[in-house]
């Protein structure tokens, strides 16, 4: 039922995004903790807010104090080449406050606002002199700007498809935000080619990503190496196969068989083209016997 | 049990059989590795030449080695690197037998056998106050029949027993505020004299035998002082006021304080400039400097000042020196071009110069820094004086009768950077025939050699091959050789000297103090910072040189101004030098060279500008054009970001067409609170790759990551940068990122919880590899991560390539979306590391081994199959046959494959690995206070005959099977003819 009704304002959001001319793309985070949890779908009903209403273009506000769950949303900001920054759309995603303290986004979507006349102009010139398209975000989500801005640019000709196309990786730690990887979503191949958008809108996509935990070095046991299975199996390498140990011995016995069936072949030949029979009795006879016989054959 | 060993010992067996191609045997040491052993500069030096035997110097110097040298050669006779916080700070003798050492600020003392070296002792000193340390000996004094040292350190005093470091006292100065800066023994008390801001007094009197306080006096001077206190003799003291006109004498007899002041001006009429009392120790007199005038001054029993010496332009003092009962020396230096006047000067004695002597000295020494004398019996019984001075560059020489007896380099124990240089190509008219001397030599060699290949050698020619092979002049020759084996090393040392050293020996071609460095009124702090490659000529090598360009800074700070010096490689003559304009934070060799072969640099400021080097319209055309794809990033650790950044126009605001304006394209900001940068590595810009793809043993191809634009970076939690140990798993973690510097893309990103620094790493093809300590295991790890590119993973059918449908032609850009997998895996190991490097060599075909500079200052090569992330516990017979070995959870240490075998590079600080022209081969210089180098065959020499492969033998081989063909051929014809007659 849940899913069924999750699904359900997923697809709404969805028109309605696009109803306004926007294409926010939720990608919620891939986070399994979350998944085992299972209230999922409930919590998030219950403060789901359809985004439009909360575009605004102050940098953050607090929908709801809940200890555990609360909203907040945060402003992109744009400029085209050297320009100021000004403000080109809103995060809003879920803080999740855990049990032992530590602070997490979720489910982060993305509106971005609709570029205005001057800005389409903006980027048609950047499109020209294949320059930079910049955009940053605050450090830290809870007190924007945090520190300092986190920069991240593209060369703006990577950008246009069939609409404009843009791909957000937000890292981030707790509520930081420590980098953004920002670009087209697939190939930008060199060199660039100067290609004007159909529409100027963007088509956004937007993955949260934390921090992996590395895998830790192997730990053996005492006994995990040590039973009768684990020696034979490290003695096998050392034990060869027939082939590998007396190679040596049975190449030059080939050789001899090899030498001895060529001879008995020839031997054969030999006899028509000699004096037939009497050789051949005569070769089990003595070697003194052999040489006058054959040297009367020469003679001949 | 017995089956774990048998494990073990199977395992070990496997081990050594994979192993077995990278040892060394006895006679092959010394072919082709050198090893050079240095001390550092000088500190402290004292003779030790009163018993008939061995003549010595004991010296201790600013790389903290406590070193005893020869005195007739120069030569090591034993030494101890102390560890890079350990530093020296006293040195004498006590008991005649003891070489007695402070360190640490004063909170190790330390006790060595004055013939061998062995530690006798060793005392730690606890105090809880940071102050100055002193060690000071005292003649005679005796407390309970114990020879006592007393040592100042940590706002604490010490009476230490000679015999056994035992402390027999201590008296605190940690509350009392007192800045100590002498210690006075007087018959059976002892004083300790000092001040509390810069003119309150104190003087405490000690009771030698209990360290009782006796007495406490204090005055307040009617000025406040400057510099240090100088004691002159056992009760009196000398200073200068703050405004540097006025000498303080200071007299504590018996435990009361008298002072008296005297102009300067009384003393020497017209001087200008500013006093200075110099710091050495000459009993009755002190040395002060005014102007270029060097005043000895005798404090007379009534505490008057009179003036004893004047002398002019002399550079450096030596401490006293006791000749005989009441008869004191001194020496001192002047400077006359590159002349250098040597006077040893009575104390008392105005004109009674005991020594003149002037020496020619190699200008690249530079000024001379240090001199201690010591004096013997000439033959006529009369005195001699030998000095033994320290230059500029660090080197340490010594003079006797007008003449250098030896020298030594010991600039090259603080190399700051290295690059290589081609040797010049063989041209006509050098003879390769004049290395072999004569046909007769040469024969002799071969038959020797011949000898020892067929086991018929007697021991002599055994030594005599040994000897034979180990000055071959074919290695150490000034020509490029066919292999690539023959280079020249060029190193930077902290003196600001410039050092060619020839790869097949290891000795000095050519050394260059650089001029520009010097110090001098404008630059006062100067620092080497860099060496790069500036022209490397492929296209005309027959008649340029290859140059290096030197960077270099006049102060410790990122604002000094800078200087940029150009070396000829070949000769070691500086090109040309300048003073730059603008700050250097960044130097950037850029991948372009122009039609001189002088390779593009951008020099990034402090102020956000790039400037172009070479300064030639031809690099601004060239520049131009690659304009839009130059990119770079900037670190910066204490801020915890990283940036990146791209060229944007011409610098605005000034006009300088060389300038360049710059904007930042991304940054990576860490948070403060979780994650401080404590490591970043890059790929080296040479390395070769050959092989893009990587077959698995399923025959499935992964495509390796590579890209010169990659940055690892490794953070650590902010309370688990301390020593291991203070912080718990808990609080520390390490966070490792692989970064694409174009974009700004993080590629890769992963915790290790419960891990801390210190980082060390490297960064290869496509992998990198780290080291780190694990406390959860109480272990140091070493992990690797492998990149692999997912994009051109689909070209796996042959089908695709038949029709050519696949895209591995199509240009890479920074600017796709990076599929990239990665796999990684941890190991135990060992050692701590102080430096790691990989083999690198001329295509990349080769094997990769790490080298890794482990805690015992030796080099380790392993090879990188072990840090496969794909090894598993029972690999499959596929898996055997592609060389992955058996999973284990700690990475091997095979004693044979130490590259440094039987050696120590002694303070190991840095591996430098070289590509040689032979695919097989990487050379590999490491540095430290020693020196090491030496050749490595990581997959063993496939390409080419071993050294000691006989020539002679293979010919001898040759003609014999002629011979016996011919022989048999005609035996055979003689046995057929007979038969035919038969």
């Amino acid at each position: 039922m849940g899913v069924l009704f999750f699904r359900w304002v997923l697809v709404l959001t969805l028109l309605l995004t696009c109803a306004l001319g926007f294409q926010s793309d939720e990608l919620l985070l891939d986070d399994e903790e979350f998944g085992i949890e299972g209230g999922r779908s409930s919590s998030f009903q219950s403060d789901s807010l359809p985004p439009s209403t909360a575009a605004t273009s102050t940098s953050r506000k607090r929908f709801s104090e809940s200890a555990s769950d609360s909203k907040i949303q945060f402003t992109l900001q744009h400029a085209f080449g050297d320009s100021d920054f000004s403000d080109a759309g809103n995060f809003s995603a879920r803080l999740k406050t855990w049990s032992h303290g530590g602070q997490t986004l979720t489910k982060l979507r993305f509106k971005r606002d609709p570029l205005t006349d001057v800005e389409q102009k903006n980027f048609q010139e950047l499109l020209r002199g294949d320059d930079f398209y910049r955009i940053r975000l605050p450090s830290n989500v809870l007190s924007p700007p945090g520190r300092e801005y986190i920069i991240s640019s593209v060369k703006s000709r990577c950008l246009p498809g069939d609409g404009l196309e843009e791909h957000f990786v937000i890292h981030m730690e707790g509520v930081n935000v420590l980098a953004v990887n920002y670009g087209a979503p697939g190939a930008c191949p060199y060199p660039r080619q100067l290609k004007l958008p159909a529409k100027w809108s963007f088509k956004s996509h937007t993955v949260l990503k934390n921090s992996e935990q590395a895998p830790r070095a192997p730990i053996f046991a005492e006994d995990a190496l040590g039973g009768e299975e684990g020696d034979g199996e490290v003695l096998k390498p050392i034990e060869r196969s027939f082939w590998a140990k007396y190679w040596m011995y049975l190449i030059p016995l080939g050789l001899i068989v090899m030498n001895a069936v060529t001879q008995a072949m020839n031997m054969p030949e030999e006899q028509p083209g000699g004096q037939p029979g009497a050789p051949a009795q005569q070769q089990p006879g003595s070697a003194v016997q052999r040489g006058p016989s054959s040297g009367a054959v020469r003679r001949r | 049990m017995a089956m774990a060993i048998r494990v073990f010992l199977l395992l070990l067996l496997f081990l050594s059989s994979t192993n077995i191609g990278y040892s060394l045997f006895e006679d092959q040491v010394g072919l082709m590795d050198w090893h050079q052993q240095y001390i550092g500069k000088v500190k402290h030096a004292l003779f030790h030449t009163q018993k008939t035997g061995r003549k010595r110097v004991l010296v201790s110097t600013e790389e903290n080695v406590v070193a005893s040298l020869d005195l007739r050669h120069g030569e090591i006779f034993w030494r101890h690197v102390l560890g890079t916080d350990d530093v020296v700070d006293g040195l004498d003798i006590a008991l005649g037998k003891y070489v007695i050492t402070l360190s640490s600020d004063g909170s190790i003392l330390r006790a060595w056998n004055l013939p061998d070296g062995q530690m006798v002792w060793e005392t730690s000193l606890q105090g809880s106050k940071q102050s100055k340390s002193i060690l000071y000996i005292p003649k005679n004094l005796k407390a309970d029949k114990d020879d006592l040292i007393l040592v100042f350190g940590k706002g604490c005093l010490y009476a230490v027993s000679g015999i056994d470091g035992e402390v027999l006292w201590r008296k605190d100065f940690a509350g009392e505020s007192i800045e100590v800066s002498r210690i006075i023994q007087s018959t059976d008390k002892i004083y300790v004299a000092g001040f509390v801001g810069s003119s309150k007094f104190y003087v405490y009197g000690l009771n030698a035998d209990t360290g009782e306080l006796l007495k406490n006096d204090h005055t307040i001077l009617p000025c406040d002082t400057f510099g240090e206190l100088l004691s002159v003799s056992g009760d009196k003291f000398v200073v200068l006021d703050k405004m540097r006109s006025k000498i303080l004498t200071i007299n504590i007899k018996n435990g009361e304080i008298s002072y008296k002041q005297k102009p300067i001006s009384d003393l020497i009429k017209d001087s200008s400039g500013q006093a200075v009392i110099l710091p050495s120790r000459l009993p009755e007199l002190f040395a002060l400097r005014i102007d270029s005038h060097l005043l000895t001054i005798k404090v007379t029993n009534e505490d008057d000042l009179v003036l004893v010496d004047k002398i002019n332009n002399a550079a450096v003092v030596s401490d006293a020196l006791s000749i005989s009962e009441g008869q004191h020396a001194f020496a001192f230096i002047q400077h006359e071009g590159s002349n250098i006047h040597l006077f040893v000067k009575d104390i008392n004695d105005r004109n009674g110069e005991l020594l003149k002597e002037s020496i020619i000295i190699d200008h690249q020494r530079g000024n001379i820094e240090r001199i201690f004398i010591n004096n013997y019996v000439r033959t006529d019984r009369s005195y001699g004086f030998r000095a033994l001075m320290v230059m500029e560059d660090h080197s340490l020489l010594l003079i006797q009768q007008g003449e250098i007896v030896w020298s030594r380099e010991d600039g090259l124990a603080s190399v700051v950077d290295v690059t290589t240089s081609e040797l010049p190509v063989e041209k006509e008219g050098v003879s390769v025939a004049k290395v072999e001397q004569n046909l007769f030599e040469w024969l002799k060699g071969h038959v020797l050699k011949l000898k020892g290949t067929l086991m018929i050698a007697s021991p002599e020619d055994v030594v005599a091959i040994q000897a034979l092979r180990l000055r071959s002049s074919e290695k150490s020759k000034m020509t490029r050789d066919h292999n690539g084996f023959r280079k020249l090393l060029i190193v930077l040392t902290r003196a600001r000297k410039v050092f060619a050293l020839h790869t097949g020996d290891g000795r000095i071609v050519w050394s260059i103090l650089l001029h520009t460095l010097r110090k001098t009124e404008v630059c006062e702090h100067p620092v080497g910072l860099n060496i790069y490659q500036w022209q490397v000529p492929h296209h005309h090598a027959l008649d340029e040189n290859p140059s290096i360009v030197v960077v270099g800074r006049c102060g410790p700070g990122l604002a000094a101004p800078a200087v940029l010096s150009f070396i000829d490689a070949y000769t070691g003559k500086e090109l040309n030098s300048l003073r730059l304009a603008h700050t250097i934070a960044q130097v950037i060799p850029l991948p372009y060279t122009d039609s001189t072969e002088q390779r593009l640099h951008l020099i990034i400021d402090i102020d956000q500008h790039a400037y172009l080097y070479p300064r030639t319209p031809e690099a601004i055309d060239i520049l131009q054009h690659e304009f839009s794809n130059v990119y770079w990033y900037s670190v910066e650790a204490d801020n915890g970001v990283v940036r990146g950044h791209a060229l944007k126009s011409n610098c605005i605001h000034k006009m300088d067409e060389y300038c360049f304006d710059f904007r930042d394209l991304w940054s990576i900001v860490f948070p403060f609170e979780s994650e401080k940068i404590i490591a970043t590595v890059t790929r080296k810009s040479k390395e070769v790759v050959h092989t893009q793809a990587k077959v698995m043993t399923d025959y499935d191809v992964m495509y390796k990551y590579v890209s010169n634009n990659i940055l690892f970076v490794a953070n650590a939690a902010p309370k688990a940068m301390g020593e291991i140990g203070t912080a718990t798993p808990e609080e520390a973690w390490l966070v490792i990122y692989i970064i694409d510097t174009v974009t700004g893309r993080i590629l890769h990103r992963m915790t290790h919880h419960g891990c801390q620094g210190p980082v060390r790493a490297v960064f290869s093809e496509n992998w990198v590899v780290y080291h780190y300590f694990n406390l959860r295991a109480h272990r140091y790890e070493m992990s690797v991560i492998e990149v692999y590119d997912q994009s051109r993973a689909d070209n796996k059918d042959v089908w695709k390539f038949v029709l050519g449908k696949h895209n591995l032609t199509s240009p890479m850009s920074s600017y796709y979306r990076p599929e990239v997998t990665t796999k990684s895996q941890s190991y135990f190991f060992t050692h701590s590391v102080k430096a790691i490097d990989v083999t690198l060599t001329s295509k990349g075909i080769t094997s990769k081994q790490l080298l890794i500079g482990t805690i015992g200052d030796q080099v380790l090569a392993l090879d990188k199959r072990f840090l496969d992330p794909r090894r598993t516990l029972n690999p499959s017979q596929a898996e055997k046959e592609e060389g992955i070995i058996p999973l284990t959870d700690s990475l091997p240490i095979v004693s044979q494959s130490y590259i440094t075998h039987s050696l120590k590079v002694e303070g190991l600080r840095g591996i430098v690995t070289v590509p040689a022209k032979l695919e097989s081969t990487s050379l590999v210089f490491a540095y430290g206070v020693d020196l090491f180098f030496t050749q490595i065959a990581p997959s063993r020499t496939y390409d080419s005959l071993t050294e000691d492969f006989s020539n002679a033998l293979l010919l001898l081989t040759i003609v014999a099977l002629v011979a016996a063909i011919f022989v048999t051929w005609v035996l055979s014809e003689r046995k057929d003819l007979q038969e035919k007659w038969k």
